[in-house]
């Protein structure tokens, strides 16, 4: 009997392994910055020259950081749902606007909605790399105390944003300063 | 038509070449941890190229990153830090041994275990079956077998 079933046996925790290995997304690679704060920055803000924009403005709100570019293919399809999330005036929309041309910038928002409350430039990828971008779209949820608490990348589909983005934004609202 | 094939082929390898970045350096030996650098950072959009390999942007901007983090004076160990603060234990070809990396490091040594203990199961019933008794029937048997063999031999 043992003969028969040891192969079985080995054949299951082969295939588990191989099912997890399947499923397992490569290019989800988890976070060092969750439950950390949020890298500071200091950067123009796309469409008014001349003002500049820290964290510690942000402090005291929940704000997502939707790092986008004109550039991005797949930014376009996550762009509806953060118009959406925008009209609900849950949380601040804050764009990081990686390394794109402002004036392509400004056209892009022009022609498929602004939903930012403001979007800052990071003409060479530096605050990207503080933030562990590596691809885009990449949105960051930061809490009221200026921690990071969710990184999604990639872009966000209709079940995530109803699933996880907008129940955690409402949890991250209740939580004191 | 194999000249236009050849060029063919040959401009479609022009892609493969990776462009070549002059940087330059004060010393020799931080010229030497660069290029140690770069082969030990892991670029997170290839996946399996290192940064020194890859042309992608984010790796010209970790290499920008090391670079400049080289002439501020900082050590291998502090720019990998910098580096795994960002992204995590993945940027590493070469990751320190965690809880979270255990089973990396210790899985092909368990296999290596569990291949010797296989072995020495089979190896010891392959052994035992020699010198099992058979019964009476079998050995009749065994012995008629030799008698018609051995009567062969002689013909």
């Amino acid at each position: 009997m043992l003969k028969y079933l040891t192969p079985l046996a080995l054949f299951s925790v082969m295939a588990v392994f191989l099912a997890l290995g399947l499923n397992l997304n490569p290019r989800d690679i988890p976070s060092p910055l969750i439950d950390k704060p949020a890298p500071d920055f200091s950067l123009p803000v796309l469409g008014q020259p001349g003002r500049m924009l820290t964290k510690h403005a942000l402090i005291g709100d929940v704000w997502i950081l939707n790092v986008w570019a004109s550039w991005c293919g797949s930014c376009r399809v996550e762009h509806p749902l953060f118009n959406q999330l925008a009209k609900k005036k849950l949380v601040t929309l804050v764009g990081l606007n990686y390394k794109d041309d402002p004036k392509d910038a400004k056209q892009w928002l022009a022609q498929l909605g602004n939903p930012y409350a403001i979007s800052v430039m990071d003409l060479e990828g530096r605050t990207g790399l503080d933030y562990g971008v590596y691809g885009v779209p990449e949105s960051f949820v930061v809490d009221k105390k200026g921690i990071i608490r969710y990184k999604h990348t990639g872009p966000v589909e209709p079940n995530d944003m109803k699933d996880i983005l907008i129940p955690l934004i409402k949890k991250l609202q209740a939580e004191s300063e | 038509m194999k000249i236009i094939f050849f060029l063919a082929l040959s401009f479609y390898s022009l892609n493969c070449f990776s462009g070549v970045e002059y940087k330059k350096f004060d010393t020799p030996q931080q010229e030497e941890s660069y290029k140690i650098l770069i082969e030990e950072l892991r670029c997170l959009v290839c996946q399996n190229q290192t940064i020194a390999d890859s042309n992608a942007e984010l790796a010209q901007d970790l290499r920008r990153q090391v670079y400049e983090m080289l002439q501020q004076g900082k050590s291998k160990d502090e720019i990998a830090e910098f580096m795994t603060d960002r992204y995590g234990d993945f940027v590493l070809y070469n990751p320190p041994f965690k809880a979270k990396t255990g089973l990396l490091w210790l899985g092909p040594v368990v296999f290596l275990v569990i291949g010797l203990v296989v072995m020495f199961f089979v190896s010891r019933a392959k052994k035992s079956n020699k010198n099992i008794k058979l019964p009476n029937e079998k050995l009749e048997q065994k012995a008629k077998i030799k008698n018609l063999l051995n009567n062969e031999d002689e013909k």
